[in-house]
């Protein structure tokens, strides 16, 4: 679709940024947002009938793995970008653990060069805090910012020296650059494949306490403080961690905070089938972790949600639970998995669920998207929050396909995908470019 | 042989925690029939006459693969063994991909023991032929639990109402799971006994009771099920030193005189670390029915493999 002109008609357009609910027409022109108001004139222009549907600025999921480059076999640059679009995210950060990870401007620059290729998710790297993310030496933060990466982290691992992480910090925010933790103590979590309790004690399987968590979470909280950085707080998932953010809020360090549709949704109770679909890391908790999570949630403790999409391959997950490795997939299911989970349960309204899914991740990181306003590029997301559905393994646009959501019954639906302009999601499926 | 009313509905036994007491009970008292065949001069029955049984021990065993095979041969079941140790992941593979290779080998019943809590049930999910766990991680050893209920119940009369301690390595242990799921659904009630570090979190919600003190653990017992300790648990910090061990969970003759019941039972899965978990003199001693469970091993395997083949037969 090249329409230069796009009207999007009759949707409840919802901007947090701007303070707008309401019906409007979006006047879509030459890849920016001309025209926000009402009874906007159709003449010539392609139409999208939003009526009874809701118009949010295009989502951002910060929390990616792509695999490119090392794991092309698992997912590629392009192929995590279709299906970003396919569930509704226009800009996605991912993560460095690739092989090489990327911890120098040659690697940032292949990642953005190769996603600029493509006309799909808008694609941030996330650098890594050390070199290799070995832990030992800082990367060229400097340089990696330089080249375009606008966060940093070892994601898959802590860095485990407190006196290093607490350089990172304050060499990192002379940059301004956040550093997103992925907070374990892997002495404590070693070996383990779920949950520390009593489905981890039932099935025989090493476990994770809660603990190998919230330890780290309360160490960077303490040295964001130290260093007067800003600590974003991945993947949160366990209710010590939830609570450890929300006093760090009160006492005015700098933090912000990640939860995944999966901690939302999911218990450890998922893994007694050995599905191994269900092992991630960090792994799915309890009731009372859930619960505090979206209590965390409502009461903007953690204000973005992030998917921690991680593809493996299926011959990878048809093995012994404990030798899987960790991660499922999430930017096709991630949406629909926090309507039912946040808008369904009554959580959140709508507003705040897609200002966490836009605005908050985009004053996070310092990107410039995540609003509706006059003049910005026309990133749109399109949902129809009636749409019934069927999360079926042949529809996965991702390389991989390894979701515990396989075979789901969904109510609520990305149906349409705008970036810069161009139409890549229309009712509901891939846009042939 | 089993005449009972009740059908067998399970294509599978892959742990305790799925049997209802029914199927406990069917089990117990087939094994009852089944133990007699031992004895006789030819052992020897057809009930399985022209059926397949794949034995897979991906985890090192002597006594568990040995009592398999021996029930298989002496119902008449032709019998392949595989044996070798490792994941599917060492053998380059996927559990999947074994699953299938052995299906297309049209065998009636995979028995199998592997290190990896769940193998079992992966593998059941991709073959029609019935799988019996003989052992999986840390996760359940049903066979293994059938048999110390089926030689307490015949020692005892009785399982209702007992009281069993279960000593040792709890967190590493099948055994114990198994035990727990299988003597709690019979009414009998479980005390699990240890130190703390070998205690996994929140068991009571199994339905056991648990204490660190190795008196109470005894006291109350009418059965003593003892539990190999593994030695390189000592290196991972879980326990000081074998020595300190003994001194505080070994179960031994000073221990039993000074507080257990004049009718104790006591049992061991094996492989016995003498001097360890139990002293010479215990495990050899007048209370002692370690070989006995043995013996009973076969019987209960043979019950099981006759009832999960009528499933088949039944299909």
């Amino acid at each position: 679709m090249t329409e230069n002109k796009i009207v999007i008609k009759n949707g409840r357009v919802i901007d947090p940024a701007n303070k707008r609910d309401g019906i409007f027409d979006i006047l879509v022109d030459n890849g920016l947002i001309a025209k926000i108001g009402h009874g906007l004139k159709t003449n010539g222009v392609k139409i999208i009938d939003a009526k009874d549907k809701i118009v949010t600025p295009g989502l951002i999921d910060i929390h990616v793995h792509l695999r490119e480059p090392g794991r092309e076999d698992e997912e590629t640059i392009l192929t995590g970008g279709r299906a970003a679009v396919k569930g509704g995210f226009t800009a996605i950060c991912c993560m460095p653990n690739t092989t090489p990870s990327c911890d120098d401007q040659a690697t940032v620059k292949f990642i953005i060069d190769t996603a600029k290729k493509h006309h799909y998710a808008k694609v941030y790297p996330i650098g890594a805090i050390t070199k290799k993310r070995e832990g030992k030496e800082l990367s060229e933060i400097a340089e990696l910012k330089a080249s375009g990466c606008v966060g940093l982290s070892d994601d898959g691992d802590s860095v485990l020296d407190a006196a290093l992480m607490r350089r990172a910090l304050e060499y990192a925010s002379s940059f301004d650059l956040p550093i997103l933790a992925h907070c374990e103590d892997k002495a404590l979590s070693e070996g383990g494949s779920i949950n520390e309790g009593f489905v981890s004690t039932v099935l025989g399987l090493k476990a994770i306490p809660n603990k190998a968590e919230s330890i780290i979470i309360e160490r960077d909280l303490a040295l964001a403080a130290l260093a007067g950085a800003h600590i974003h707080i991945a993947h949160v998932s366990t209710r010590e961690g939830v609570w450890a953010i929300r006093q760090a809020r009160q006492k005015g360090v700098r933090v912000s905070a990640e939860a995944t549709p999966h901690h939302l949704a999911l218990t450890d109770a998922c893994a007694r089938t050995f599905d191994t679909n269900t092992k991630v890391n960090p792994p799915l908790r309890t009731e009372d972790d859930v619960a505090a999570l979206k209590a965390g949630l409502k009461d903007g403790t953690i204000d973005i949600i992030a998917s921690d999409h991680a593809p493996h391959l299926e011959s990878e997950k048809d093995v012994e639970y404990d030798q899987a490795p960790f991660g499922m997939i999430g930017l096709e299911t991630s949406f629909a998995v926090v309507k039912a989970e946040l808008i369904d349960k009554k959580i959140l309204s709508w507003p705040e669920l897609i200002a966490k899914m836009t605005v908050n991740p985009a004053r996070m990181l310092g990107l410039p998207l995540g609003t509706l306003s006059e003049t910005m590029p026309a990133d749109i997301t399109v949902i129809d929050p009636d749409e019934e559905w069927i999360y079926t393994r042949d529809s996965i646009v991702s390389k991989s396909r390894n979701s515990p959501f396989l075979n789901r019954h969904f109510k609520g639906r990305v149906t349409g995908v705008i970036v810069d302009g161009r139409i890549v999601v229309e009712h509901a499926a891939m846009v042939r470019l | 042989m089993a005449k009972n009313s009740i059908k067998w509905t399970k294509k599978d036994l892959l742990g305790l925690e799925e049997l209802s007491v029914e199927e406990i009970t069917m089990i117990l008292d087939t094994a009852k029939s089944f133990k007699e065949v031992s004895e006789r001069a030819v052992k020897k029955v057809p009930a399985l006459r022209g059926k397949t049984i794949a034995h897979l021990f991906l985890e090192p065993s002597t006594r568990t693969r040995i009592s398999f095979e021996l029930a298989a041969k002496r119902l008449s079941a032709d019998t392949i063994g595989v044996s070798g140790a490792g994941s599917s992941i060492l053998k380059g593979e996927t559990l999947k991909d074994t699953a299938k290779n052995i299906e297309a080998m049209k065998v009636d019943m995979i028995i199998v023991r592997h290190a990896s809590s769940g193998a079992p049930h992966v593998l059941s999910w991709f073959v029609s032929a019935g799988v019996l766990n003989a052992g999986d991680g840390a996760h359940e050893h049903p066979t293994q639990a059938l048999l110390d209920m089926f030689t307490i119940r015949e020692k005892k009369g009785k399982l209702a109402g007992l009281n069993v301690s279960i000593i040792g390595d709890i967190a590493h242990s099948r055994v114990a799971r198994s035990n727990i799921w299988g003597l709690t659904k019979l009414g009998a009630h479980v005390t699990v006994c240890g130190p703390k570090t070998l205690i996994p979190v929140e068991i009571e919600r199994m339905g056991c009771h648990v204490t660190y003190d190795l008196k109470e653990a005894v006291r109350t017992a009418d059965v003593i099920n003892v539990l190999r300790i593994q030695l390189e648990r000592q290196k991972k910090g879980l326990f000081p030193t074998i020595r300190e061990y003994i001194m505080k969970y070994g179960i031994t003759e000073d221990v039993l005189t000074k507080y257990a019941k004049k009718d104790i039972l006591i049992m061991h899965p094996g492989p016995v670390n003498r001097g360890i978990e139990i002293s010479q003199e215990v495990a050899d001693g007048p209370y002692s029915v370690i070989l006995e469970q043995v013996t009973n091993g076969v019987a209960i395997r043979m019950a099981v493999m006759f009832l999960l083949a009528q499933y088949k037969a039944g299909k």
